[in-house]
Parts: C-alpha cells; structure tokens; sequence
C-alpha cells in the first residue's frame, strides 16, 4: 500500500470518522448527531474504499447511510418530543470506563501483535480492480446456506417489525395511515 | 510499547485500521452504555457493527493467511452478512422504540422499568 | 365612458421596456476589443473543427484521439503522452481527472441553465402564454437573470430555526446530483468513473439525497416544512423499492452492472431494454418522477397545498439551490433512464457516424421533455394514491417482472438461436405478460374504468381539449 494519495485518505478519513463519532456522543440534540452518524458511515465507506472493497463501500453507503438514517428518522418523527433530547444515563461512568478500555484493549492488541500480513508485492497482487464477481460467487457457492438464512431472516425482520407497530383497529388512529382502498 | 511500524514511510498497515476501528467501537460502546434514548442507543450499536466492519475488511485485504489461491474474499462476504443483519436489527430496534413510546410515553430508556428487580 | 381608448398611454416601465435596446443595437454596442476577440476565437474554433471534420470524413484516423466521435480517446492519449514525457502517474491522474470532472460539470451547468429556460418556455406554450421573452433573445438570458437575483437577495432564516442544520441541505442536496453523473457512459470511452458496481452506485448515492430533504424541512421550524419533508421522505423511502427492481430486471437482463457493458450490450443486440422490458421503464420512469419530485408525483412541494413543501423557509440563492437540483435531478434522471432503457450512446449503428455524447444528450432532451410535458398535462395524486400504487401495484409486479426476466435471462444464456429471435419473443412475451399481469392485478385492487371515469368532460365533446378548446373558445 504505497500508494500516496491511500495513505492521505486514511488519515483524513479515519480522523473524521473518529471525531464524527465522538460528536455522536457529545451532540445535544439527537439529530445532530444523525447527521454526525451519517458522517461516520460515509467516512467508513470511504476507508472501505481503501481498502479496495468497493462493493462493500457502495452497499454501507447504501444501506447505513441511505435506510438506516432514515429509518432512525422516522423513529425519531413518530416518537415527539420526548426523544429529541440526547442526555446521558446513569450509566455514564461504567460506559466511558468499558469503551475506553476495550479501545484500549483492541489498540493495544492492534500494534502489539506481530501480524502475519501481505506488504509491497504480495499486497499488490490481491489488488484487483473489482470485487463483484468474487463475493457473488462466494455468497452463491460456499457460503449459499448462510446467504439463504440471511434472506430469510430479512423477511422475519420485515414481518415481525410491522406485526410490533401495526395499529390494531380498535385504537383508532389507524385512519392516519391512510391507504384504506 | 513497541512503535507503530513505518508512519515515516508514509505506508498504511493492518495496525492502523485496527486502531481506527478500536477507537469508534469504544466510542460506540460509550453511546450504546451511556445515552438514556432508545434511538440513540441504537445509534451506538450501529457504530460498533460498523467497526467490527472494518476489521473484517481490514484483515481480508491485508491477512496473508489465505494461500494465493483461495478466495481472499471471504472477509467481504461475511460483512455482507453482517450488513444484512445490521438491517434487520435497526428495523426491529426501532420498531420496538415505537412500541415503547406508545405503551409507555417516553423512550427514555432509565424511565422504561417495567420489570423492577 | 363613451369611447374607450384602443391603447392605454405607456406608463413609465413600459415606455422603458419598449425603448430597450433590441438584439442588434445590444450587439453593435460591443466594444471593439471583445468584438475582434470573439471574432479570433470563432474563426479558430471554426478552422479546428473543420480541420478535424476533414480528418474524420477522409477515413484515414480511425480510433485515434483527435476523433471527436469519442472524446475519451483524447484524455486516454494524453495520459500515455504525459506518462512517456516522464511526468509521475499521480500528477497524470489528477490531470485528466480534473478533465473529466470539469467537463461534467461544466455540461450540467449548461443543462441547468438552458434546461429551465426550455421548461418555462415549453410549459408556457402547454398553457397557451408566452412564457420568458424579455431578457435577451426569446428570453434565453432568464435564468442568469433569475440567478443574478436570487444570489443578490438577502438570506432569512425563520426564528427558532436549528441554525446548524439549516445550512447543510442546500449544500447536501447538490451532492447526489453531481456525484450521480459520474458513472454515466457518454461514448465506448468516455467514462469517468468506470467502476463494476455503477447500478449500485446510482441507487446508493440517490438515496443521500432523503437525508437532505428532511433536514431541510426539519430545521426551518416551520409545519409546511415538516409536512413537506415527511410526505418526501416517505415516498422516496417507498418508491426507492420500484427503482431498485426495476434495475435488477435490467442487470438480470445483461448480466452486468457496470453502466458502460449495459450500454454496450444493447449495441450489440441492436435492441433497446424498454422494448424487452416494458414495465421496467415504466416502473423507473413513474417512482423516479416520485423520487425526484416532479410535477405528477410533487406532493412534497406541492405549491397549491403546503407552500412549498420543504424549502418553504429558505431564501435567496437557498432556495435557488432547491429548485436548480430539482432540474438537476431531472436531468440526471434523463441520463440514467436512456442509459438503462433507451440505450445510452447507441442509436441502431447511428453511433459509428454521430458523436456517442450527442446521442446521448438528445436522448435525456427527449427524457426531460416527458417530464415537462407531463407537468403541464397531469394533475397531482394524492399521498395515498401514491403510496398505495408503490406498495399495492409497483412492487409486487416488479417482483414478478424481476423473476420472469431471471427466467429469461437463463434462457437467453443457454440458447443457441439467433438473439434477434430470442429478444424478439422476449419482448412480446414480456408486454403480453404485462398488459395481463397490470389488468389483473387491477381487477384484483377493484380499479373498474366504468365506475371511476377517466375521461375530463372537457375532451367528451370531441374536441381535443388544450389548444383546441381553448382556439374554440377564442372562436366563440
């Protein structure tokens, strides 16, 4: 990975996705820090991007960054006012000790280990341009049975969230949906 | 304390990401563990999926543990996995916050304690 | 009152506009140094493209980088020109790079501005008036006037507005619609982001786009906005599905995703996808009227129910910023749809002769003249008729579609008989199957024509309405 403008996109992309997440924690209003989460998942795709993975990276832009947002959009919209607000709980100290420590853990990990990695040639030779065909036939020959589940599991989530907020007739607001043709 | 190999090379290594991504999984911990709303703990779990993300991408381009010959992929398609499971958690997470503030008026989660002791 | 004046005395703004300079005395008060520039300029511009005009015809430069039929070509030969003269590959890179990027955006804000000038002009001559025509020559200097004043206005924000996320929509809202070109093919080469995942890409950076929306209706404070931004999200949230199935029809169909082979493959065959898949481009073309909020599907902004959706609140060029990306995104749908549907650069062999971008550009005129064509004909749906139709009709016939093309696709893999045959029974098969699948599943939502006419009063007299009516009543 000796490439300069990589090395530039990490560092700017790892420093923003890092301070992006650290504003999540310190935002006061909730949505602030939607738009900071919103950050965080583009920057991630962009380190994804670094990482030659461009399959990935246009999937989490997809999916963090374009459903999820929005859907926690829309949990904020149909919860008023009581959840705009983004305090902390009493659960502040035994939260900052447990990420600080298992941040400490990993990063400690992270440069203390003798990884057995690819550099220079080696690296260079699983650089290829695209990643498409490779993960299709991966999820579609050995790991079918797991990309089955998944599907399914989809379809149980789709159900099942609709089956928790779905209005039973008689509360009454069902007349709000709209869409009674 | 051993050094961060080569940053005066100007060279990106596997340590680096991990570092990276060890720092937003605490950041997310620290969200999940510490925010007294329903939405923003989700907030929080999703940063840490999205981290453990990237060290399932960081060690499947930079591992040589596969051999030249096998996939080297596999680190990509477990995150699409974990992609579709991230999915399907926000969509039943936040339909449960729904549900919470329609039984109970707030999603505040230190007020939610129907099950005491 | 015994005799009415036939023309009322000038009042002083109209003796000004009728004393303005007319078309001629504005040029001949050019001074002479512009004059002699501007005459340097076209005659070498003239003599270039005449002298490259000449290559072309003679025959004897084929493929090579001053061919103007693909301008991909020239940037591809002047990174290996500046690769042999020594200089490092990044520098090469950002080089014609910057090319690309700078002739994207320089072609869009050419769209734009002639693109609003066409649509106010056209939706005039649907509404039977005269539309823009006293900045410039027909009026075509409008839109710089109109963005002369939007910028020199002055910039209100509401009170109790969240002053943090009041300013990042306008700014986010341009994103996807700049960034969405970059995978569009304009020739074989010409290219600038020549990536394998390009369907996904267009997918997934139109969808950034809903976040923008809703912090604008959000932040302003305002309830048209929230209602506004709500009812958008909503519907791009819903009518992302259709879109998404559609495509996967599309990349089923061609087995790739990449923009450029998808092109190409409908060169190939000499067929264009909206003949082989006729619900597709339907169902693309309705959901991305809804994504993009265009006129039948506008309930985001709609101007007669909430004032204007969810940019009510913003002024000066804020607001400007809204309604250029609406253009934009027309525009960018326009290039999206031909290339998926209409067959990109290709034209039936006309690309070996004409410019492949040329095509291309007729076709998204043509794409964006159906949206300003449906604009000035259809009325708004309601929200519900909206969603109940992505939810109800589009997805599940998507779904079906999607699953017919999979079938077809493996047929077409497998067959050894001529593809012209093979598409050609495809696309009957898949109207044929469409035509049914749409009346039954009507028939199924009770849709009866008998009980629900379609039929305005105006047109059950045998004129045609429109024009007609309107001569008939001038007439009477």
């Amino acid at each position: 990975m000796d490439s300069t403008g990589i090395v530039i996109g990490f560092w700017v992309l790892s420093g923003l996705s890092v301070v992006s997440a650290l504003l999540v924690l310190l935002a006061r209003n909730l949505l602030h820090s939607l738009v900071f989460l919103v950050v965080t998942f583009l920057s991630m795709a962009g380190l994804f991007i670094t990482l030659s993975a461009d399959f990935i990276a246009v999937a989490q832009i997809l999916i963090y960054a374009g459903s999820i947002s929005v859907l926690m959009v829309f949990a904020v919209m149909l919860t008023p006012l009581a959840s705009r607000d983004n305090g902390n709980s009493i659960y502040l100290l035994p939260g900052l000790l447990g990420g600080l420590g298992i941040a400490a853990l990993v990063g400690f990990v992270a440069v203390d280990t003798d990884w057995d990695e690819r550099t220079g040639e080696g690296l260079a030779a699983t650089d290829f341009p695209g990643t498409v065909n490779a993960i299709g036939d991966l999820l579609l020959g050995r790991y079918v049975l797991a990309f089955e589940i998944a599907s399914v599991l989809l379809l149980f989530a789709l159900l099942g969230a609709i089956v928790l907020v779905h209005d039973r007739p008689r509360s009454g607001t069902a007349a709000s949906e709209g869409g009674d043709d | 304390m051993p050094e961060i190999p080569a940053i005066d090379e100007l060279t990106v290594t596997l340590a680096h990401y991990l570092v990276v991504s060890g720092l937003v999984f605490g950041i997310g911990i620290v969200v999940a563990l510490a925010k007294r709303n329903a939405i923003a703990v989700l907030m929080g779990v999703e940063l840490m999926l999205n981290a453990v993300n990237l060290t399932l991408l960081a060690f499947s381009r930079f591992s040589s543990a596969f051999a030249e010959g096998d996939e080297p992929l596999s680190g990509h398609a477990f995150v699409v996995f974990v992609l579709t499971v991230a999915a399907a958690e926000a969509a039943i997470a936040l339909a449960l916050a729904v549900l919470v503030y329609r039984r109970q008026e707030t999603v505040d989660l230190d007020r939610v304690n129907l099950l005491r002791w | 009152m015994s005799e009415q004046p036939m023309r009322r005395p000038a009042t002083p703004m109209l003796q000004q506009i009728e004393d303005r300079p007319g078309v001629r005395e504005m040029l001949l008060g050019v001074p002479v140094p512009f004059k002699v520039f501007g005459a340097v300029f076209g005659l070498v511009g003239a003599l270039v493209m005449a002298f490259i005009g000449y290559l072309v015809v003679d025959g004897r430069l084929e493929g090579e980088w001053y061919d103007v039929r693909d301008l991909g070509l020239a940037v591809q030969s002047l990174r290996e020109w500046l690769t042999d003269q020594g200089v490092d590959h990044r520098i090469t890179w950002i080089i014609t790079g910057s090319i690309g990027g700078i002739g994207i955006m320089s072609v869009l804000g050419g769209w734009l501005l002639i693109g609003s000038w066409v649509e106010r002009r056209v939706l005039a001559k649907f509404q039977i008036r005269m539309g823009p025509n006293r900045t410039g020559p027909f009026g075509l200097l409008q839109p710089i006037a109109d963005a002369v004043k939007l910028m020199s206005k002055e910039i209100v924000i509401p009170f109790g507005a969240d002053r943090f996320l009041y300013y990042i929509p306008p700014v986010l809202i341009f994103v996807p619609a700049m960034l969405g070109w970059a995978p569009i093919p304009w020739a074989p080469n010409m290219n600038y982001l020549d990536i394998d995942v390009g369907v996904l890409y267009v997918i997934a950076i139109s969808s950034i786009g809903v976040l923008a929306v809703f912090l604008a209706g959000w932040s302003s404070n305002n309830h048209y906005s929230l209602l506004g931004a709500m009812r958008t999200v909503a519907m791009m949230v819903s009518y992302e599905i259709p879109i998404s199935l559609a495509l996967l029809s599309v990349v089923l169909l061609t087995g790739s995703m990449n923009l450029g082979e998808i092109v190409a493959w409908q060169g190939h065959y000499h067929v264009w996808v909206i003949f082989l898949i006729p619900f597709a481009a339907f169902a693309f073309l309705f959901a991305s009227t809804a994504e993009i909020n265009r006129t039948p599907n506008d309930i985001g902004e709609a101007e007669s129910e909430i004032v204007a959706g969810f940019y009510t609140e913003y002024s000066g060029m804020k607001a400007g910023l809204f309604m250029g990306v609406e253009l934009g995104h027309a525009i960018l749908v326009g290039a999206v749809m031909s290339t998926f549907f209409l067959g990109g650069y290709t034209f039936f062999g006309l690309e070996e002769w004409v410019p492949g971008y040329l095509i291309l550009a007729t076709k998204i005129g043509a794409v964006y003249f159906l949206f300003v064509w449906l604009r000035g004909t259809l009325p708004r749906f309601r929200l519900d008729q909206l969603m109940g139709f992505a939810w109800k009709f589009l997805i599940p016939l998507g779904i079906i579609q999607a699953f017919i093309v999979a079938i077809e696709a493996s047929v077409f893999a497998r067959s050894d008989a001529p593809a012209l045959i093979t598409l050609g029974a495809f696309g009957v098969v898949n109207l044929a199957i469409t035509v049914v699948l749409v009346r039954f599943w009507a028939d199924r939502l009770g849709y009866s024509p008998a009980q629900h006419r379609t039929v305005p009063t105006l047109v059950s007299d045998g004129t045609l309405g429109g024009l007609k009516a309107a001569q008939k009543i001038r007439a009477t």
